[in-house]
Parts: C-alpha cells; structure tokens; sequence
C-alpha cells in the first residue's frame, strides 16, 4: 500500500534505555493520518515504553521520532499535547481528588480558547453520559471503567492528532471492556488517528486496522489486522487459539 | 476562668501566625513530599528585612505614619524571601528530585543552619527590637484586651487565607497547582510546566512565611536570628496536627496549636502550683507534635499517608 503524503508519525530505530535495562532495541514505526494501529506483544515487551517516549516522558538513547512533519528530539516534556501528541496513561493516571470536571479542564490546560473548549466538554459529556451525572464527584471515587472515561475524556480533550492509549481495558470486567472499545471505535470513526495498546490482542486486532507485534523491544511483525489474526504463529502465541 | 477568653485571643492571633507559616510547608509538602526546613529562615528573614529597612527608613528622617513605613517595610522583605524561596528550591532542592528522600531533608536541615549564620553576620546575634512606629490602642471585650495590631493581624491572615483559597481551589493555575500535587508526570503531559509550578508553591509560601515573620516581630516587638527555628518547628507541627499536605488542614493545625499554646501557658503555672511558669509555654507545641505521630499521624483533616500508589 502506497501513500502519497507523509506519515503523520515516523520513528526510526528508536532505541530507549532505563539504566543499564534495554527496553526498546530499535524499532520502526509509522501511522498514517487516520489509521487505528495496534501495538500488542507480551509483558515487559517495551510497549508502554515506547508509548511513553512518543509523549516525552522518557527520553530516547538514539533514532529519531517525526510527528506531524517536527523532529521531537528537542521538544520540552510539557510540549507534546500542545503539538497533538496524547497519551492516555497504563493505569489511567486520573487526578483522584479532582472532580470529574476539572480532570477533563486539565486535559484543555494547554488551551485557551474558551468557547471551544466549552463546546469540546458538552461533546464528551455527550459521548460518556454518565461522566456528565458525576461532573462534581472527586475522579478518585469512580469505578474503574468511569475513570477510564475520565481518561480517554481528558485525552479529548487535548484535542488530539495522535492519541495514544495504553491498555484501556486494564483490570476492567469484560462487559466495561466492550463499552470502551465501542468508544474507542466512535473515536476513531470521528477522525482521530490512534495507537493501541492492549492486553487483549484479538480485540485489539478486530478494532485496529494494522497491527505491530512486539517482543523483548523488537518489532518482529507488522502487518494488516486481518493477516495478524490469520497468522498460525500470532495466533497460537498472542490469541490463545 | 476570667482569662479563658483572653487565652482564647492570644491563641487566636499567633495561631493564625502559625498557620500562615504552616501553609507554606503543607504546599511544599503536597507537591514534592519534601520537607523545608528552610521554611523557618524566609520567615526570619521576612522580619529582619522589614525591621531594618524601617530602621533606614527613621534613620533619613522619612516622616511617613507608621503604618506606611511598615507596608513600606513589608514590600521589601516580601520579595526578598520570594526570592529566597525560589533560589533554595532551584539550587538545593531541584538537583535532589530523583535523589533518595534522605538527601534533601539533610540539606533543607544544612541550608537552615547556613541561613541562620548568614543572618547572625547580618544582623548579629541579639534580640533587633522592632521599632516602635505603631500606635498600639488596646479594646476591652468581656473583660478580655485585643489590640488593634492583633486584629489586624487576624484580619490580615484571613486575607490572605481567603486569596490563597481562592487561587487554589478555583484557578485554572489553581487546578494545575493541584493536579501536580497529585500526579506530577500526568499533569506534565497534559502541558503544565511542572517546575514553573514547584517554583510557584516554594515562592508564595514564602510570601506568606515573610508577612507571617513580619507579623510575630510586630507582636513580640522584636526578631532574632534564630527565631525561625522555633517559630518554624511549631508551624510544622501544625502543618502535621492538621494533616501534612492538607491547606485546610493547615490552617485548623494552626488555631489548633497557638490555642492550645496559650490555654497551656496560661494554665500551667497555676496547675504546677507555680512551678512551671508560662515560659515552659514551647514544651506544648512538642507535646502536640509528639502526641500526633504517635496517635493520629495523618493529622486531623489528613487523608492515609500511603494513598500514593
Ligand atoms: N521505570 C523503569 N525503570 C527500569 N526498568 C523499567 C522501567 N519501566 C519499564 N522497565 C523495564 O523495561 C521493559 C519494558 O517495560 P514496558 O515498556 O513497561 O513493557 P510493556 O508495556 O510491554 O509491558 C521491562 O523489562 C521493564 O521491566
Ligand atoms: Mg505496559
């Protein structure tokens, strides 16, 4: 499949290193301007690493990362969101003790464009209901699939062009799991180009496009979700058939 | 119990000192789980600067009302602890944010000591009176006297409270003072300029450590070198009687303490039968300190302290 513009994110040979510990051995990546890319592998794999280094959380010990046509290398930490780069954390990284509310404001803290930011808010209310019921209610006493919703609301918030999300499905009981990944769909139907991570590879398969297979911080496949979910080898190692 | 209510008065008005001070390590505190035992010394400094920036002031004959050449004073010595506040967090504490925690605690306890020696060649190591501008009146209430540099003070400590209050709880920067507090690397991917915001809580606690100083040397009619290191050991102990952390907190930890300070002092040579004067009145601020560790360790208004995951 060919393109004839520029990927929106491009990293090449990406490498990224905690100490004497070699999470990501240099990989390869690329996501185009409306795709929903899947990242899966197993634990300790180097996914959330790389998830954060996209966002400048960790700095990379060598390759470069191009995202919407800016090297990132030189960009403060605090500089991401505002260029569209959106991390939904692993574990969600709510604020427990702000309110719902003020959870999704610090998603438009970069913004300041008022009227806009209003009108962003009533759609994520109009998109999770029942975060509208709990706008006053401290984030820290939802139920696990509502504080996901406060994240990935947050995340929109950012107005995003690249939202990132690690595991959403993360310690959620299965039928929450399918409402996130109904959201995540209708997200993704609306524009917002996406990479996903996920414990559940079948699911994260099934809802992404194109997926990256991840192993001990190597790329070792990449491919379209479909051949990925034909695949004997991923099959038998990834989705427990 | 004629005296309750005059107890209940100086209680009032240096614990709203306290807790102004107490203020300062609970956002410190909040946002980095550091303790700045430095805190003390921008109070101290806080009344020196002013004391001797009046004393210049009378010395050229500036004919201004009393109460000008403190603002005048204040004005001063408000940004200098600012400044103090900034530049201990940048070169002592910053440098330390991924050290183990003993590390900055061991030089928020040296740079004290180092701040109280500069202030000794400053200003040298006896008492500085605090000159004698203001015209105190004294009010009678229910037998009680108030004067009306104490309402003032009180005033003013509302004041202020209600400013901070309003900044944190409803700001936007408020928001992200909070947010930082409670997930420093989330608040910095949702854009907030972490360290702009730890610069932030150290410079306007300081504010409020200088006007608190400021404050106590009016009261007392002097300042000391030394001084921050009570003063600031007994505003920490608010800080954790209230819950370390916690701003509400902080100010209830305050009132808290200065009462039971002065209902202490007042009572205690009378229950001793005379044998403990008043001037044993420090002993309860440590009781309380004591007291709490042992008992309520996550203080009055204080959430569990092993909440961060
Ligand atoms: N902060 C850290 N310090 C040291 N090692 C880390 C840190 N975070 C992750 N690692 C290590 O890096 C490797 C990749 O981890 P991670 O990116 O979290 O994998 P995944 O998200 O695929 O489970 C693992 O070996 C993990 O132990
Ligand atoms: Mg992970």
């Amino acid at each position: 499949m060919t393109t004839n513009t520029s990927p929106l994110l491009s990293v090449q040979d990406l490498k990224v290193a905690y100490g004497g510990i070699h999470a990501v051995k240099g990989i390869n990546l690329e996501i185009n301007k409306g795709e929903l890319v899947a990242l899966i592998g197993a634990n300790g794999a180097g996914k959330t690493t790389t998830l954060k280094t996209l966002v400048g959380m960790v700095k990379p010990a060598a390759g470069s990362i191009n995202f919407d046509g800016k090297d990132t290398a030189r960009m403060a930490p605090y500089d991401f969101v505002s260029q569209g780069l959106v991390l939904v954390p692993e574990g969600r990284g709510i604020f427990p003790r702000l309110t719902v509310e003020e959870n999704l404001q610090m998603g438009a803290y970069y913004r300041n464009d008022k009227a806009d930011i209003a009108h962003d808010l009533a759609r994520v209310y109009d998109l999770f209901p029942r975060l509208k019921e709990r706008m006053k209610q401290l984030a820290g006493t939802l139920s696990g699939g509502e504080q996901q919703m406060v994240a990935i609301g947050r995340a929109l918030m950012s107005r995003p062009k690249l939202l990132l999300l690690d595991e959403p499905s993360m310690g959620l009981a299965p039928i929450i799991v399918q409402k996130i990944f109904e959201i995540i769909r209708m997200i993704a139907a609306e524009g917002v180009t996406m990479l996903l991570i996920e414990q559940n590879a079948k699911l994260a398969l099934e809802t992404a496009n194109r997926g990256y297979v991840m192993e001990s911080g190597l790329i070792t496949v990449a491919d379209d979700s479909k051949t990925l979910l034909a695949n004997p080898a991923i099959q038998s190692a990834y989705l427990g058939e | 119990m004629d005296h309750l209510l005059q107890h209940l008065i100086n209680g009032l008005v240096i614990g709203s000192v306290y807790a102004l001070i107490a203020l300062g390590y609970t956002m410190v505190y909040g946002i980095m789980q550091l303790i700045n035992f430095a805190h003390g010394e921008i109070v101290m400094i806080g009344a020196m600067v002013t004391i001797t920036c009046i004393n210049m002031l009378l010395g050229a004959n500036v004919a201004l009302p009393g109460i000008l050449l403190l603002t005048i004073g204040l004005a001063m010595a408000i940004p200098v602890s600012m400044a103090l506040g900034y530049g201990i967090e940048r070169v002592a504490y910053r440098p330390l944010r991924n050290a183990p925690r003993l590390a900055p605690l061991i030089t928020a306890i040296g740079l004290s000591i180092v701040l109280q020696q500069v202030a000794t060649l400053i200003w040298g190591r006896n008492y500085r009176p605090f000159p004698p501008i203001l015209e105190i009146k004294t009010f009678e209430i229910g037998g009680a006297v108030i004067t009306n540099l104490q309402v003032a003070i009180i005033v003013l400590a509302i004041v202020i409270m209600a400013a901070l209050f309003f900044l944190i709880e409803r700001s936007k920067l408020g928001r992200a003072m909070r947010a930082t507090a409670q997930n420093i690397d989330v608040a910095r991917l949702m854009g907030v300029n972490t360290n702009t915001i730890i610069s932030l809580t150290f410079v306007i606690g300081s504010a409020l450590g200088a006007v608190a100083g400021v404050m106590v040397a009016a009261n007392y009619d002097q300042a000391h070198a030394y001084m921050g290191f009570l003063i600031g050991l007994k505003a920490f102990t608010a800080a954790v009687l209230g819950g370390i952390g916690n701003l509400g907190g902080a100010v209830l930890g305050g009132l808290v303490l200065g009462i039971i300070e002065s209902l202490g002092a007042g009572y205690l040579s009378d229950l001793t039968g005379g044998v403990l004067t008043s001037s044993y009145k420090d002993i309860f601020a440590f009781a309380v300190l004591i007291l709490v560790l042992l008992f309520r360790p996550s203080g009055l208004l204080g959430e569990r302290v092993a909440e961060r995951a």
